[in-house]
């Protein structure tokens, strides 16, 4: 396979993300997280929250996802860290729109790191988010 | 919560074994729509053994582990305090449907800032030869008592 030519500041994808109440669930089956912050707002509202949250590693999850894509095989994918930094609130009518930018910070020996630009409500939610990843 | 727990490094959680279906019920949650992560054939010609987990698949895993530390009582962590502060994968592989993983936590940190405790943790995972797969390390954040 060919290796892929990037520089510094590409930006390699891009996506927005539709997260419903129904996404919140799927996660939490599909995860075994059942923390009910993530599904009944009542509860959040208790535990002194705005409303329901995402799961962060949902949206750690998806926001992989458009690198992964990019690169064809989650294989090439070395090393994924982030930062949780804001929560994503989850309106029970409207759901929540995250947008995932992600940008080339480093190229070196190794491959590349993919810096993420992840943003909801016009605020970023994730801090250092970065994927180091081979383009062989 | 007890510092002392730093260094500390808690016995093999039971294995866990990666079914396929759980592999695609993962991807469809996380908006992973490749056909490698749902389609055998797909992940075989790709140079997989069966589908192939997305890159935060080894949170399932890691998960086993940490309830041991929050269950812990010489750590004293009140997890009804607890806030997910960051995350990481350290991969030598993606997760295939079929692995049997072993998780073991080791303590890495334990610190305090302004009232409240940050604990780090590193999960290596291994499969059936032993083998690493991913390394899976988090801080936990435990809010101090108002």
């Amino acid at each position: 396979m060919m290796a892929r030519s990037v520089s510094v500041g590409d930006v390699v994808a891009e996506r927005e993300f539709h997260l419903t109440r129904d996404s919140l669930v799927r996660y939490a089956g599909a995860s075994g997280d059942f923390n009910p912050i993530h599904y009944r707002d009542d509860f959040a509202h208790e535990v002194g929250l705005p409303g329901v949250l995402a799961h962060g590693m949902l949206t750690m999850g998806i926001a992989a996802q458009p690198v992964v894509d990019w690169l064809g095989d989650p294989g090439k994918v070395l090393d994924y860290q982030v930062r949780f930094t804001r929560p994503v609130l989850v309106d029970a009518t409207n759901g929540a729109i995250v947008r995932v930018v992600a940008k080339v910070g480093v190229v070196d020996d190794v491959g590349a790191r993919i810096d993420l630009t992840v943003t909801f409500a016009d605020e970023t939610v994730l801090g250092k988010a970065q994927l180091r990843v081979s383009l062989d | 919560m007890n510092p002392e727990i730093a260094g500390r490094k808690y016995p093999p959680a039971a294995p866990y074994l990666v079914g396929r279906e759980k592999v695609r019920e993962f991807a469809r949650a996380v908006f992973a729509e490749n056909p490698i992560n749902h389609d055998a054939d797909a992940a075989r010609r790709a140079g997989y053994a069966d589908v192939v987990a997305p890159p935060t698949f080894p949170i399932v895993v890691q998960e086993r582990t940490l309830a041991q530390l929050l269950a812990d009582p010489e750590a004293g962590i009140d997890f009804t305090r607890v806030v997910h502060g960051d995350q990481r994968f350290t991969y030598s592989r993606p997760i295939v449907a079929g692995d049997e993983l072993t998780a073991t936590l080791t303590v890495t940190s334990v610190k305090s800032l302004g009232g409240h405790s940050m604990v780090t943790s590193e999960s290596s995972i291994v499969d059936a030869t032993g083998a690493h797969v991913v390394t899976a390390t988090s801080t936990l954040v435990v809010r101090g008592e108002e």
